[in-house]
């Protein structure tokens, strides 16, 4: 307990240490609250992106609060239902409904929404409804959309109308919000600001069929983090890589550290071939190109997480650092305290795990909170370089989508700083507690 | 370290006198040779291993045996079979396979095949790539992963090289001003290294080349080539400076911190103080009784070092786009092409043992002990 408070007010001395384990603390916060707000399986299937679970969001957006620092605010994502507005219904004839629905909505940016999208939701047993829309702008000008027969599952992509985009001469989006006076003409097209509608008329020829839908005007803004090229929420992709990045640089360090540490343990204590052995095994090991066998392994047997992460471990375990143990247990081999334990008697076992280990455990400290970071940024490396696990999000994952992407050339540079930004910010702060730990622990060091 | 050179007891080394000179030249010349044997066995059970992993449980003797199917397939399209009923073409084609692979030894066990394999994969003789080809339009693999040899290691010779003498020179300049702001300020930089230079790379693309336009975003020549050599030279130099600069930054901070470190433990070492308490010049004592006994274990270090740094290359050169083998390397992920792949391995693999074995005869020049034939190394 006396040796447990001097370390902690030796650390104490250092103030980074307090800066990086609030960072730590904070990640491993992120994690949990990442763990239990969206279980595994469905932050796996919400990052496939299958089924148009991402219909609704805009591509390539940026984060909404970038706004707050333009003076020309960039639009936002808004998504208008029917299911929310009151429709009036009359019944023309023997199986034969009219509905009338109008959707409003208020635009009020200097920029032209991304996209825009109709999806409908129909119900109907063997006769479709007809469906028309029309377009109303503030001035009160009036355009049919769309008309005709809706089957289940069907969507209207405005932006791609290609009538729409002959008739205005510019992309659907523009010309429907544009003020007629700048269309045409050599200027570039301005917004008409105003209360906007769009009136669904619905004719069903059935009894319990219905016709609902929602139109969506993509924006360039969403959410906290944006979205990619896929209309991914970038939101969940960091916030589940927070977890897998730390359980991935936890596992492996502990793995090779500890592993290594004992094997070097067992090697001084027995020593001739079994020492022998290990420091050959060392050299043959220092010799195999590391990251080409992990590409090797990921391009022939599997690109999972946990076989990556075997084989690293695997490969770790025989390096430079179980030398260095290795010459730390030596000088602790024939220290007066052994002798002692070897005379009443104690096994080789019990020498080992209770008078050899534990003497150098502190040395071992630094350098398993060193570790993690490197082993962090090597998940990375490896979805650089496409060995990414398929199914999870990680950090590299989406840094890999937006280099690949070319979000560099193309200004998409949220997209790349916020993994860039959470991978520097992990790396940091667990290397800076690892120097600052190293010493404490290693007293040669202190003071230097 | 594998080998240590043999030195026979109680021989006494000659102070003078051209006998001396030869038996250190023979020691030395016995050394590096040791030295180099043990490195190429390494390399060949590091190969044999990755023979194993290539051969995927058996699924490249499955791959070998449908392109001989196919060649097979091909060659009785011919139209002297035309006559032939299909029965009767089917038995003389399996016959022909069956005699292809026997030949090829593909009904032998894989044991014993995989020591052919090995020889194959050190020699780089492995045959004609899938889809690659080289930019001179040869398939052959040895020439497809030679012709991109000299790129990465004009870059990273390069690289290593400014990380190797800046990291000397800098922590030299700061162990020398002890406590001062800038060398407070390296300990405090020494995290950085925590991040991979192409981290590093990716920023220094969007600020330089992206928002900056000065620097371009990768590759290694400026579009068309320059036609002067000078042109040429300074349009690779231009290209250079971005992954240079990204690997400097990564790797130089924790090379300073733990040099640093290093020449301050060693400068309270009792014979500094007494080449000091003798009035030696600062410079004097830095070369000869500091850098001079610190130079070996430095340059085991930076052989540790180098061995990880060839392999940071890939990703590198992966992010600026620079056509060496580890772009090649990642191409060939991407095309599934299997001989590249191995033939990479291998190339990393001679790389790394090359690399170090440098090093050993550096290391050899400077430690006395290994000239002596002492029974000195760790």
């Amino acid at each position: 307990m006396r040796a447990f408070s001097k370390i902690l007010s030796a650390i104490r001395q250092y103030p980074t240490v307090a800066g990086s384990l609030f960072i730590i603390l904070a990640l491993i916060g992120i994690s949990v609250y990442a763990m239990i707000a969206i279980p595994i399986s469905e932050a796996i299937i919400l990052w496939r992106g299958a089924d148009q679970v991402w219909s609704d969001t805009p591509r390539y957006a940026q984060p909404a609060w970038t706004n707050i620092f333009r003076s020309e605010k960039l639009p936002e994502t808004f998504v208008l239902r029917m299911d929310d507005v009151e429709g009036t219904t009359e019944t023309l004839g023997e199986a034969m409904w009219r509905e009338t629905t109008i959707l409003t909505f208020e635009y009020k940016y200097s920029r032209f929404p991304a996209e825009l999208n109709f999806f409908f939701d129909v119900e109907y047993d063997t006769r479709e409804p007809q469906v028309t829309i029309t377009w109303i702008s503030p001035d009160g000008t009036e355009r049919r959309l769309f008309r005709g027969s809706v089957r289940k599952g069907q969507r209207y992509p405005i932006s791609q109308d290609t009538k729409l985009s002959r008739d205005f001469g510019v992309l659907p989006q523009v010309g429907l919000l544009a003020d007629p006076e700048t269309l045409g003409g050599d200027a570039e097209p301005e917004v008409m600001t105003g209360e906007y509608g769009l009136r669904i008329e619905t004719l069903t020829f059935e009894e319990g069929s219905s016709v609902g839908g929602r139109f969506i005007v993509y924006g360039d803004v969403y959410g906290i983090a944006g979205t990619d090229h896929l209309r991914r929420d970038l939101a969940i992709g960091l916030l589940w890589g927070t977890p897998i990045a730390l359980m991935f640089g936890l596992l492996a360090t502990i793995g090779t550290t500890v592993l290594g540490f004992i094997i070097a343990a067992f090697g001084t204590w027995y020593g001739g071939w079994v020492d022998a052995a290990i420091q050959r095994i060392t050299e043959v090991n220092l010799m195999l190109p590391f990251l080409p066998i992990l590409i090797m392994v990921g391009t022939f047997y599997s690109r999972s997480l946990w076989v990556m992460l075997a084989v690293i471990i695997a490969l770790s375990i025989f390096t430079a650092a179980i030398k260095a143990y290795r010459a730390m247990f030596l000088q602790v081999k024939n220290s007066p305290y052994i002798e002692a334990a070897r005379a009443y008697g104690a096994s080789n076992t019990r020498i080992i795990f209770r008078y050899l280990i534990p003497k150098i455990i502190p040395v071992l400290i630094p350098n398993f909170v060193l570790g993690i970071p490197q082993f962090v940024f090597l998940e990375a490396s490896l979805s650089v370089l496409g060995l990414g696990d398929p199914t999870l999000p990680t950090w590299g994952k989406i840094l890999t989508n937006a280099y690949q992407g070319g979000a560099l050339y193309r200004g998409y540079y949220y997209w790349v700083l916020e993994p860039a930004v959470l991978l520097i910010i992990t790396g940091l702060s667990f290397s800076m507690l690892g120097f600052a730990l190293d010493r404490v622990f290693n007293p040669r060091l202190r003071g230097i | 370290m594998a080998e240590r050179p043999a030195g026979t007891p109680g021989e006494t080394p000659e102070t003078s006198g051209k006998s001396g000179l030869t038996r250190t030249l023979v020691k030395f010349a016995r050394y590096t040779a040791m030295r180099g044997i043990a490195l190429l066995a390494t390399v060949a059970i590091g190969v044999y291993i990755s023979v194993w992993i290539a051969n995927m449980g058996g699924y490249v003797d499955k791959l070998r045996k449908a392109q001989i199917q196919e060649a097979v397939g091909i060659q009785f399209r011919g139209p002297q079979y035309r006559d032939m009923t299909p029965s009767e073409r089917r038995i003389l084609m399996n016959d022909q396979m069956q005699r292809e692979i026997e030949r090829l030894g593909l009904d032998k066990p894989f044991i014993g095949r995989s020591f052919g394999y090995l020889a194959n994969a050190l020699t780089l003789s492995l045959g004609r790539t899938e889809r690659m080809t080289s930019d001179t339009g040869s398939k052959q693999v040895r020439a497809v992963l030679l012709e991109r040899l000299p790129t990465t290691l004009v870059l990273f010779g390069t690289a290593n090289l400014i990380t190797f003498f800046g990291s000397l020179f800098i922590s030299m300049f700061l162990s020398r001003r002890y406590g001062s702001l800038l060398d407070r300020a390296s300990v405090a930089l020494a995290p950085m290294s925590a991040a991979p230079p192409w981290f590093y790379g990716i920023f220094l693309i969007l600020i330089f080349a992206s928002l900056a336009g000065i620097l371009p975003y990768g590759g290694m020549l400026d579009a068309p080539p320059p036609e002067t050599t000078l042109g040429y030279m300074l349009s690779v130099l231009k290209h250079m400076l971005l992954p240079l600069l990204a690997w400097t930054l990564a790797t130089i901070p924790i090379a300073v911190y733990a040099r640093r470190t290093f020449f301050l433990i060693h400068s309270s070492e009792d014979y500094v103080e007494l080449a000091k308490a003798k009035g030696l010049r600062s410079n004097t004592i830095e070369r000869r009784y500091i850098l001079r006994p610190t130079l070996p274990t430095i340059i085991t270090q930076f052989a540790l070092t180098l061995v990880f740094a060839w392999q940071g290359a890939i990703i590198t050169e992966t992010v600026f786009q620079w056509p060496g083998l580890g772009r090649l390397l990642w191409q060939a992920i991407g095309l599934f092409e299997v001989p590249v792949i191995i033939g990479s391995v291998v190339i990393f693999a001679y790389l790394l043992a090359l690399s170090v074995f440098l090093l050993d005869i550096l290391y050899a020049l400077i430690d006395p002990r290994v000239k002596l034939g002492a029974e000195g190394r760790s």
